[in-house]
């Protein structure tokens, strides 16, 4: 593997997605809602409003039902006689978990759907298959392209949470509460398996579609996965702690690393040029 | 001259359909050579394959003594090719888009920034370095990737239809710019085409593809020969042609036809150029006034189309 290729092909990739507003600008506004706007009505503009905490808790039947069948590990977190702290750890700390998943998702379905199957449909990719780089090379330049920044603007956008959920709301909670326990495992753990999962998927895609759009789209499928668990977590079905968390994770990187091989053994020249016949 | 590409009977097939099929082709170090043939005659397919981007499934084929099928990566440092559509990066720049292939062609930093100014300067797009491909026309997209091919000095240029798509204007200058790069006879170039004309001007040798396969190879000279072997000498005289000044012609040695085309005008079909001279003094001896004798080669089109024809009657 020559490593100045890889970094080149993925240097690319980043400079162009850079050029295209129509890219990035939707992909800060979704982070920038769940990372900065919501954490803000939760811990600012509701306590601000005089809002009954247990109005949030209550009226909603699943979040009453996540609350009643919250199994001990989690439920020691929330302190009852604290109504507006519960309330702000109930849906930051716990509800939206899942959901911080769809950040990695959104960048790495971008990235990666442009970068295999862009190429493809602008046909910029015969030019680039007749330079001297290796299969090897094309193939993990593109994979860096999608993966790094998917998994870094992820990480950053937990630096922000972090400093919103325990910074704004310090005058109820008067310590730094925020990560839980639950959330190491599912940034550190879980994200970098989704990441790959969905990239490997999205390479083998692309070799068997002629657009962009088709690889984005089949590859977006990985969203089921996040709106599996969090429908599994607010209907008391499947509480994300930090076992099940391991062992989620482990699942999806063995998946990830089957599909992976897959991908690998499945790129080469031939397989892209022969596919556009 | 050394063979830099010498194929035998390679093939190559997409699915169930053969688009390379008993394909045998050579080429010496220094050589202009077109590659002419009809949309999905092979050319493109051969270009893949020579620079080992696909796989031929049988016969044998060197590239600068180099193997395409293990030795593919090796071929394309050494090998340039523009591609059928520029194939640009249209959101980077001529310059990023140069820095970028020259990168993945293995040459240092230092070298990318010397070549790019070099071509760039060369193919008059300096002042557009620093702007985005996509606000450049189609012409200035073909010399930038005409560039990029050149970027690390290939020993071989592969052209794939280069002047397709572009208007005469933009296409002038991507074949005055072929030209240049064909007369510095320091790289093999390899043309595939369907614009007849381009390959007249521009190449020493001409292979024409029918379905996948070499139908004919030759310096325009030995095609003729081998494919329209005569040639066509007309005469304008001052007086009226009689018609028994033609019976005399008929008969002479070397003349295989002879035929009237207006009153004063006549053409001969000849072996060879041989019996115009006697034709001339045939024709002052009788006093005829003559205004003027063109000698008429085939045509490179005539010639294709002749292969083309009795490539089809044959499969018919």
């Amino acid at each position: 593997m020559n490593w100045r290729n890889v970094f080149t092909i993925a240097k690319k990739d980043w400079i162009e997605v850079r050029q295209n507003r129509y890219a990035w600008i939707p992909m800060l506004i979704l982070p920038f809602l769940f990372v900065v706007i919501l954490p803000l009505v939760f811990t600012l503009v509701m306590p601000g409003l005089n809002v009954d905490p247990w109005d949030v808790l209550e009226a909603d039947a699943d979040i009453r039902f996540f609350m009643e069948r919250m199994p001990d590990s989690l439920a020691r977190y929330i302190d009852l006689q604290k109504p507006m702290e519960s309330m702000i750890v109930v849906m930051l700390g716990f509800m939206f978990a899942p959901m911080f998943l769809i950040l990695p998702l959104m960048y790495f379905t971008t990235i990666a759907a442009e970068s295999f199957a862009g190429e493809r449909e602008r046909k910029t990719i015969e030019a680039l298959l007749y330079t001297p780089a290796s299969d090897a090379d094309l193939l993990s330049g593109k994979v860096a392209a999608a993966a790094v920044p998917s998994i870094l603007i992820t990480w950053l956008g937990f630096v922000v949470y972090t400093l919103i959920l325990n910074l704004v709301p310090y005058h109820l909670f008067h310590r730094l509460w925020f990560p839980l326990p639950t959330w190491w495992p599912l940034i550190f753990w879980i994200t970098p398996a989704l990441v790959v999962l969905g990239i490997a998927l999205t390479v083998i895609i692309s070799a068997r579609v002629q657009n962009f759009l088709g690889a984005y789209q089949t590859s977006a499928s990985v969203v089921l996965l996040v709106v599996v668990l969090f429908a599994g977590q607010v209907s008391g079905v499947l509480y994300l702690s930090v076992e099940v968390e391991l062992v989620l994770g482990a699942i999806i990187w063995l998946i990830a690393l089957v599909l992976g091989i897959f991908a690998v053994r499945t790129f080469n020249r031939g397989a892209l040029l022969a596919g556009k016949k | 001259m050394d063979e830099i590409i010498n194929c035998r009977r390679l093939a190559f097939r997409y699915g169930e359909v053969y688009a390379l099929h008993d394909f045998s082709f050579q080429v010496n170090g220094g050589e202009v050579v077109a590659l002419l043939g009809p949309n999905g005659a092979g050319k493109t397919t051969s270009i893949r394959v020579l620079n080992g981007l696909l796989q031929s499934e049988s016969g044998t084929c060197t590239v600068m003594g180099l193997n395409p099928s293990c030795d593919g990566a090796k071929i394309r440092a050494r090998s340039g090719v523009l591609t059928e559509t520029p194939a640009l990066y249209e959101r980077l720049t001529a310059r990023q888009n140069l820095a970028f292939f020259g990168a993945l062609s293995g040459l240092s930093p230092l070298d990318v920034e010397r070549r790019a100014k070099q071509l760039l300067g060369m193919f008059k797009l300096e002042q557009r370095a620093n702007d985005r491909v996509d606000s450049f026309s189609k012409g200035m997209k073909q010399r930038l990737a005409l560039a990029r091919a050149l970027l690390h000095e290939p020993e071989i240029l592969f052209l794939d239809e280069p002047t397709s798509d572009l208007d005469p204007e933009a296409a002038r200058q991507v074949q005055d710019l072929i030209l240049e790069i064909s007369n510095l006879k320091e790289r093999t170039v390899v043309l595939c085409t369907h614009h007849l004309f381009e390959a007249e001007q521009l190449c020493d040798r001409v292979a024409v593809m029918s379905n996948g396969h070499v139908t004919a190879a030759g310096t325009l000279d030995e095609l003729r020969a081998q494919v329209i072997p005569f040639i066509r000498v007309i005469f304008r005289l001052a007086n009226p042609v009689q018609s028994e000044w033609l019976k005399a012609f008929s008969v002479m040695g070397g003349v295989t036809d002879v035929r009237l085309l207006e009153a004063q005008t006549f053409e001969l079909i000849l072996k060879d150029e041989r019996p115009v001279p006697a034709v001339v003094e045939l024709l002052v001896k009788k006093g005829v006034g003559i205004q003027a004798v063109e000698p008429r080669k085939a045509s490179l089109e005539e010639i294709y189309l002749r292969l083309q024809q009795n490539h089809e009657e044959v499969h018919a």
